[in-house]
Parts: C-alpha cells; sequence; structure tokens
C-alpha cells in the first residue's frame, strides 16, 4: 500500500494541492486502483520486449523544409497573460 | 592530501537543419520574438508532431564521426517537469534507447594522447527562452528556439583536468563542424556544455559526490567554471564538510559560482515513450550510406598535413581544430605551390593574431587565401621584402585589397634592378670613403655600415640580399 507521503510526493510533481480529507481519501483510492494494477505484475514478461508503441508503425518522418508559422498575434492570442511579443509568467527565478 | 577532479561533459548542440525537429517553422538565429511559432512547437493541445528527417541523420552522422555504435531501434520519450521555456511541461527527448552509444574521442596534449569515453548521443528538442530582466517581477518567454532540434552528447567522467575538458569539447565542436551537424556558433548558443564534477583523494577509486553546472557557452567559462568549482569542493572536504548533490550556476562576468537547486528535490522526470511518436528503426543500408557521407575528419586531415606536407604536429593540430581555418590554409597552399610551412607559418603567426586581436573566427577571414597566396609569392620573388609582406598583410586584413596593389598603393616595391643599385651603391660609397677604406684594410665590419647607407638611401626598398652581394663585389673590386 501507498502512504499519506507519496500522495504528496505525486501531488508536488503534478502541481496540484489537496485537503487533509482529500490526502486521506486519495491515499486510499489511489492506493487501490495501484493494488488493482498490480496483478500485471504477476504475468512473467521475462522474455518480452517493452512496447514502445502500440501501433506496428515505425519511421514516419517529414522533410526538413520550413513552412510559414502562425505569426506573433495568433501566437499570444490564447495568452492569459502577454508583454513586448512574449508571454508574462510569474518570474522564476 | 592531494585531490583529483573527475569530469564528465554533457554537450547540448543545435543541429544544422532549416527547420524545427517536429515541425516545418524555421530555426533561424535572431526572429523577432515568438515569430517562429506554430500549434506543435507552442505545445498546443490535439497536435501531432512528426520527426524530421534530417535530425535522425545529422545525430547518427555525429554518432559516426565519434565511433559510436548506433542503435538500430530508437525511440523518443518524455521527460516531465514544470518549468516556463517549455510549453507543454515535458520536454521530447531519449530515454533507454538513444541513436548512439558507447563512442570514444582521442584527445592530445602535454599528458600525450588519451581516450574520453562517449556514453550516449541522443536527440532531443531545445526549450524556449527566459528573459528575467525586462520587467520587474515577471519573466517574458519567447518560444522561437523551442523545438529547435539539439543532440545531447554524454561522455564518460573520463576527464581530470579543465585542460582535458577543454580539449575534449574543442574535438567535439571541430567534429561538429567537419561533419556539417551543427554550426557550433558560440556566441548564438548552439553549443552549449554542462559540466559533471567530483573530486577525489588522489589515487583512490571511488567517486565523490558530484555537482553540475549548467550552459556554459564558451571555452573559457568551461575552464574557469571547472577550476573554481574543483577548489571550492577541495574546500569543502578539507573544512570537514560534505559535498551537496546539487546544480550550480556559474556567472561568467562576476566568477562566481553558486547554487541553484538542490537535485533531490526536484528531478523525478517520469520518462515514459511518446505516444505521438513511432520507433525509429534504422538498417545496415543507411548507416553504410551515411558512413561513406562522411567528410575527412580532422585528426585524419591533421596527420596528412604531417605525414604529406611535412607541418609540425602542433601547426597542423592547430589548424586542424576550426573547418575554415583548415579550408582557408588548404587552398592556399594549392594556389602558393610553394612550401605548406611557409603557409602555416602566416596562418599561425600573423592571421591568427589579427583573428585574434579583431575578435574574428576563422569564417570571417576578410580576403580570400587566393591574396595570401599572391602576399607569398610576392616575397617569392623579391618584389617586397618579409618586413614589407607583414604591413601588407595588416593592410590586406582591413581593406581586403589585392596585395599587388596595395604593395602598389604603400610604395614598398623592393628595388631588384641590379643596375640601379650598382648606381645607388657606388654614390654610397663615394660618400663615405672611410668606411670603404677601412673594410679593404681588412675591418670587414664596415660593410654593415654601408649596407645601411644603402638601405636608408632607397628609404628601406632595397632588397637587401642584392645589396649584400654587389657590395660585396665592389668593395672586393
Amino acid at each position: 500500500m501507498i502512504t499519506k507521503k507519496d500522495v504528496e510526493y505525486v501531488a508536488a510533481l503534478a502541481r496540484l494541492e489537496f485537503s487533509e480529507d482529500e490526502k486521506e481519501e486519495l491515499t486510499k483510492t489511489l492506493g487501490d486502483i495501484l493494488e488493482y494494477a498490480k496483478k500485471l505484475s504477476d504475468v512473467d514478461t521475462s522474455s518480452v520486449q517493452p512496447t514502445a508503441h502500440i501501433l506496428p508503425v515505425n519511421n514516419v518522418f517529414r522533410e526538413d523544409r520550413v513552412e510559414p508559422s502562425l505569426g506573433r498575434d495568433r501566437v499570444l492570442e490564447n495568452a492569459p497573460d502577454k508583454s513586448k511579443g512574449c508571454f508574462r509568467v510569474p518570474r522564476v527565478i | 592530501m592531494k585531490y583529483e577532479t573527475v569530469i564528465g561533459l554533457e554537450i547540448h548542440a543545435e543541429l544544422a537543419t532549416e527547420t524545427k525537429i517536429f515541425c516545418g517553422c524555421t530555426t533561424r538565429f535572431g526572429g523577432e520574438e515568438n515569430t517562429h511559432c506554430c500549434p506543435v512547437c507552442l505545445g498546443m493541445p490535439g497536435v501531432l508532431p512528426v520527426l524530421n528527417r534530417k535530425v535522425v541523420e545529422y545525430a547518427v552522422k555525429a554518432g559516426l564521426a565519434t565511433n559510436c555504435k548506433i542503435n538500430r531501434f530508437s525511440k523518443l520519450d518524455r521527460k516531465n517537469y514544470f518549468y516556463p521555456d517549455l510549453p507543454k511541461a515535458y520536454q521530447i527527448s531519449q530515454y533507454d534507447l538513444p541513436l548512439c552509444k558507447e563512442g570514444y574521442l582521442e584527445i592530445k596534449g602535454d599528458f600525450g594522447s588519451k581516450r574520453i569515453g562517449i556514453t550516449r548521443i541522443h536527440i532531443e528538442e531545445d526549450a524556449g527562452k527566459l528573459l528575467h530582466d525586462a520587467e520587474d517581477g515577471s519573466t517574458l518567454v519567447d518560444y522561437n528556439r523551442g523545438g529547435v532540434p539539439l543532440i545531447e552528447i554524454v561522455s564518460e567522467p573520463d576527464m581530470r583536468s579543465a585542460e582535458e575538458a577543454r580539449l575534449y569539447a574543442e574535438k567535439i565542436k571541430s567534429i561538429l563542424e567537419y561533419t556539417g551537424v551543427s554550426d557550433c556558433r558560440m556566441q548564438e548558443g548552439s553549443l552549449r556544455f554542462d559540466v559533471n564534477l567530483s573530486v577525489r583523494p588522489e589515487g583512490s577509486s571511488g567517486l565523490g559526490t558530484r555537482t553540475e553546472i549548467k550552459n556554459l557557452n564558451s571555452f573559457r567559462a568551461l575552464v574557469n567554471a571547472i577550476e573554481n568549482e574543483s577548489a571550492r569542493q577541495v574546500k569543502v572536504l578539507e573544512s570537514g564538510g560534505e559535498v551537496v548533490q546539487e546544480t550550480r550556476k556559474w556567472d561568467d562576468v562576476t566568477g562566481k559560482n553558486t547554487s541553484l537547486r538542490s537535485k533531490e528535490e526536484a528531478h523525478d522526470y517520469r520518462y515514459f515513450p511518446d505516444p505521438d511518436l513511432v520507433p525509429v528503426v534504422l538498417d545496415e543500408e543507411y548507416i553504410d550510406r551515411i558512413k561513406r557521407e562522411l567528410p575527412e575528419l580532422p585528426d585524419v586531415r591533421s596527420r596528412r598535413y604531417v605525414e604529406e606536407w611535412g607541418l609540425p604536429e602542433y601547426d597542423a593540430g592547430v589548424i586542424t581544430a576550426s573547418l575554415p581555418l583548415a579550408s582557408f590554409f588548404e587552398e592556399c597552399v594549392k594556389e602558393y605551390g610553394g612550401d605548406p610551412k611557409a603557409v602555416s607559418n602566416w596562418v599561425m603567426g600573423e592571421l591568427m593574431r589579427m583573428l585574434n586581436e579583431k575578435g574574428i573566427e576563422a569564417d570571417g577571414i576578410p580576403f580570400p587565401a587566393t591574396h595570401l597566396a599572391g602576399l607569398l609569392r610576392l616575397v617569392d620573388d623579391g618584389t617586397i621584402s618579409g618586413s614589407a609582406a607583414k604591413r601588407v598583410f595588416t593592410e590586406m586584413f582591413e581593406t581586403g585589397e589585392q596585395p599587388k596593389v596595395l604593395v602598389e598603393r604603400l610604395g614598398l616595391s623592393q628595388i631588384s634592378d641590379e643596375k640601379v643599385l650598382t648606381e645607388v651603391i657606388k654614390r654610397v660609397m663615394d660618400k663615405n670613403p672611410k668606411s670603404v677604406e677601412d673594410y679593404r684594410s681588412g675591418a670587414t665590419k664596415a660593410m654593415g655600415f654601408l649596407v645601411g647607407q644603402t638601405m636608408k638611401e632607397t628609404r628601406g626598398k632595397a632588397n637587401p640580399a642584392l645589396v649584400n652581394k654587389i657590395l660585396k663585389q665592389l668593395l672586393d673590386e
């Protein structure tokens, strides 16, 4: 089983914030899900290559040819905040 | 106690493609902010990245040029982390199946020759650029660079000094230039170094705790950061402390090296195969074709200069380290037709001095190689003296004009006409009967004075060898 610490760790990686009650709840439900998925470990896969992709397709490439970009106005159209032709975010350093 | 430094390098090189790794946006440097972007490189939901064929080719080329094995089966993975330089909150990179692995390079120095192992070379997308100083309290983001293709070349921890690390990094740079894989414009950040460094008591075989210094973009910064961090770690250990595993930042301006973030807190990248991209499978035929396309590499070229052209090993190493410099040299030797060492002397001397002085790279030499060949011939046929040639060279560097034109304009043509010189010398002898007398009575030193007077008379333009010859004839008559 997982602990509350595991939930807090995963939540921090995903930038999610939970109340104490939610953490308790998640420790149980997330734990149940993982327990369930653990069944897969019962299968012997020692002779099976890990799946890199579910489609039986390889080598899909594009040629190195320039296509028009979007244009700055459209690039920034959905930005919650922008300034001087750039996306603006809270200071990160 | 004596300590030994253990260094591994991760080198990021932007590839010389026209377009980004997963979309058709241009990779051109220096456009207006956020003008080289599209839904794919902005990480909009529902878009489909498609791998640029050229990226695979360049990475394989880099691998083959550094003695790597090429993985026949390779895939792309997502590396997850939150930082605003990535619009998707993950970087598409390669985790357990990189395109190239297990290569090596030879470096040469005062310590002799040494092999540096290359762990792997993988492809990935570059991140956007963060501008922290444009506005108070916020960071501005420009995604033009986001999605520009990179290779990351990861070395084994085989280097033991800043000098070795520099030689290795320079070797990588010249190989990437020779193969055309990257233009390696350091001032534009297309070649960047991350240093992994630890220290240990000399003679011990275990590894100390390492730190990582990220994003060094010049050889000088690389050397300074290594020396500084190595000294810092030794000091920590000697004062009884422990080195903390962390990422550190080197400031080239202040020469300071500060902690950026502790490695434990945020480094769980949760790599997994990117479901948007299918695996890359390479066959022998493909790899052989790339192998055949490899140009002559710097080491081979250097050996050719030594063995066929008789250049000293040092000269050959310096010239071949830079592809544009080697091309210039080679064209000049062919055009000149004389001793390659004479050309090398000019390239290693005057040319490199001027390039350093002006801060110009070898791809910006302001005159064609044929000009230098022409200048050497003017010296050989006695039209100008060696010292005049230096003046012509300096002028040629400034104006890019033909050496012949410059000799004319600067009035540097040597007087090599025997009749003219004989007249001048006779005049000098007439004016200085005492010196002539001295010489003839055995004080041969007096000849030097007469040569000097002749040079003065011709304002330095007399061919010195000829003056000596004629003067001696006249005196000995």
